[in-house]
């Protein structure tokens, strides 16, 4: 059984079908990757799995489970993390504390024993800035662990979203077009990083992504949409041959 | 420059950075505890003042520096806390249930006005606040039988198992603890999972909530605590001046609090202290200057008034990190001397990681 299911998932938005009945499956420990045209629903189907958005009809299964429905703030304790297409980072606060954000579903302090400053909230800390210094040594991060997010350039930037996704232990990522924005060299390292977190962390990987080259690089399972439509769905070889997906990138 | 060198992430959690602020502060209580044997009342009425408005701008940097949400309506807590313990302690209840139920009301109260919030963004938020401020003041007014409506009430010294804190230094001292027990207890949750949390939804409410942070409770604990410390100082406050009555808890008093912390930089707790003892010592210099001016200038009625608001805009103006900004620069120039330059920290965001520490 397949760890992640999406079934006949629809929303509309007015007279906008922006997504339109899309069923997949993603497989514990691969690479799915979603692309695309421009509008073609691919965010919209992360902010659904995300819990941004309701959708109109459909299911989501993860782990078994029915999250359809359920609070955007429960996503992450059930094992789903993501990043977004345009870094949404706490821009006021270190990289360090970044992460230590994305720890919050793993620290189970509470207001009144924060209060105090009891043993178990240092001990909750100092097992949560482990886990995290852990992530800044896999991601190579180091030399800007103190370093406020907001002054940092783009690339890092991104590389610190994957990391605060990362923290939280997720069982599957959903990341937002990684290579957005990044040049040639930073989107080989972040090829590399997607392998590691499947081959090393064991984590499933769902992404959105426009450059083929990466897509063609790590995806186990590609999937084509246009118009919220699924057009094809393969392995990357066979979705980039595949007539209807040629003519929906360059017409007819 | 000084780094202190750490070798275990615990290092990294003390409350003090290093060896020096422990003895900076340890100098501060001891000036803080030696003060009134130095000083006459006035000097000390002063400091009460500044731990009064200064546990009050803790409370609203909290919601606001460090949360993200404005407030209009804290003048409104004070008055509930200020109240609570009064009418509590005239019924012959002793000062620290009167006192805790103080907190506890203002803290109910803003969990209630922290429900709209969830929905409301900026200035809808401010006009929200600043009506809950409106409607407070209207009860206290009108509800007569218990708070003497518009003839304010006489407040009881305060009994501390059967101990009379009557005199300034009494009240100064109680003053002080207190609001060194709310720093410890804000610090202690800026430094935590509330404290990141509620950083977190003030820079990107999306991500906060991918990273599972239950919005709604966050921002409804960050009114309810803030309201609880602003109703805390409102009891002292009540002590402080001995009588009470609803036009001190006007909205220039929201007004003034905001500008305390914004004065004062917004995001540091330094800053909100700062700027409790800059509104505090301003208008004395204000006054000492004026008696160094031609008479004709001096008389003019809106001297003070103008004076202060014009130095208000000038700091927004030229420091917009406040007082604290002044502070953080001050401190590295003692550390960087000799080599200090002006305009070495144009560029960069010196302080600004600190934000959601503390």
């Amino acid at each position: 059984m397949a760890l992640f299911t999406v079934k006949d998932l629809a929303i509309h938005f007015g007279g906008i079908r922006a997504v339109d009945g899309v069923s997949f499956e993603v497989e514990q420990g691969s690479v799915f990757t979603i692309i695309g045209p421009n509008g073609a629903g691919k965010t919209t189907i992360f902010n659904l799995v995300s819990r941004i958005n309701d959708p109109t009809a459909g299911t989501i299964t993860f782990n078994g489970q029915d999250i359809t429905r359920i609070p955007a703030n429960k996503v992450a304790k059930l094992g789903i993390a993501r990043t977004f297409q345009n870094i949404e980072l706490f821009d006021n606060a270190s990289v360090l504390q970044n992460m230590m954000v994305g720890r919050h579903i793993h620290i189970g302090t509470n207001l009144f024993s924060e209060i105090f400053r009891l043993p178990s909230v240092t001990r909750a800390e100092i097992e949560s800035r482990r886990r995290v210094e852990e992530i800044i040594e896999f991601l190579r991060l180091q030399a800007y662990r103190d370093s406020p997010v907001g002054s940092l350039p783009y690339g890092v930037r991104k590389m610190v979203e994957l990391g605060r996704a990362l923290a939280a232990e997720p069982r599957m990522l959903l990341l937002d077009e990684p290579s957005s924005g990044l040049n040639i060299e930073e989107t080989d390292n972040i090829g590399m990083w997607i392998k590691d977190i499947r081959d090393m962390l064991g984590i499933t990987v769902l992404m959105v992504e426009h450059d083929m080259r990466l897509v063609g690089a790590v995806s186990d399972r590609v999937m084509a949409l246009n118009y919220g439509r699924l057009l094809a769905i393969g392995t990357a070889g066979e979705v980039q041959r595949d007539p209807a997906v040629i003519s929906a990138y360059l017409g007819n | 420059m000084h780094f202190p060198m750490k070798t275990s992430y615990r290092d990294d959690l003390h409350l003090f950075k290093d060896r020096s602020s422990v003895v900076l502060y340890l100098f501060l209580f001891a000036f803080l505890i030696a003060l009134p044997f130095v000083t006459g009342d006035y000097v000390q009425s002063q400091v009460t003042f500044v731990f009064i408005n200064g546990m009050v701008a803790m409370g609203m940097m909290l919601l606001v520096g460090h949360t993200g949400q404005i407030s209009l309506g804290h003048a409104a807590f004070f008055a509930v806390g200020a109240y609570t313990s009064t009418v509590l302690e005239i019924r012959g209840i002793p000062f620290l249930p009167a006192f805790a139920a103080a907190g506890a009301l203002s803290a109910i109260i803003g969990l209630i006005i922290g429900l709209p919030a969830l929905r409301l963004k900026g200035i809808y938020l401010a006009m929200a606040t600043l009506a809950f401020s409106f409607i407070v003041e209207e009860v206290i007014v009108r509800w007569s039988s218990v708070t003497k409506g518009n003839r304010g009430m006489t407040v009881p010294d305060a009994s501390i198992f059967g101990f009379k804190v009557s005199s300034v230094t009494h009240v100064y001292y109680l003053s002080g603890v207190v609001f060194w027990l709310v720093v410890l207890v804000i610090i202690n949750i800026l430094r935590s999972r509330t404290g990141r949390a509620l950083g977190a939804l003030r820079d990107s409410d999306v991500a906060a909530e991918s990273m599972g942070i239950n919005l709604a409770m966050f921002k409804t604990a960050a009114f309810a605590i803030s309201a609880a410390i602003t109703g805390l100082a409102g009891a002292l406050y009540a002590h402080k001046l001995a009588y009470i009555s609803p036009e001190q808890f006007g909205i220039m008093l929201s007004v003034e609090f905001l500008m305390i912390i914004i004065v004062g930089g917004l995001g540091s707790l330094h800053g909100a202290v700062f700027g409790s003892i800059f509104f505090i010592v301003l208008p004395q210099i204000i006054v000492t200057v004026k008696a160094y001016l031609p008479q004709k200038v001096a008389e003019l009625p809106v001297l003070d008034s103008a004076t202060f608001g014009v130095l208000v805009i000038l700091f927004v103006l030229f420091e917009p990190r406040g007082l604290n900004g002044y502070w953080v620069r001050f401190k590295a120039y003692l550390s960087l001397y000799p080599f200090y330059r002006r305009g070495m920290f144009r560029r960069s965001r010196i302080g600004s990681a600190d934000l959601i520490k503390h």
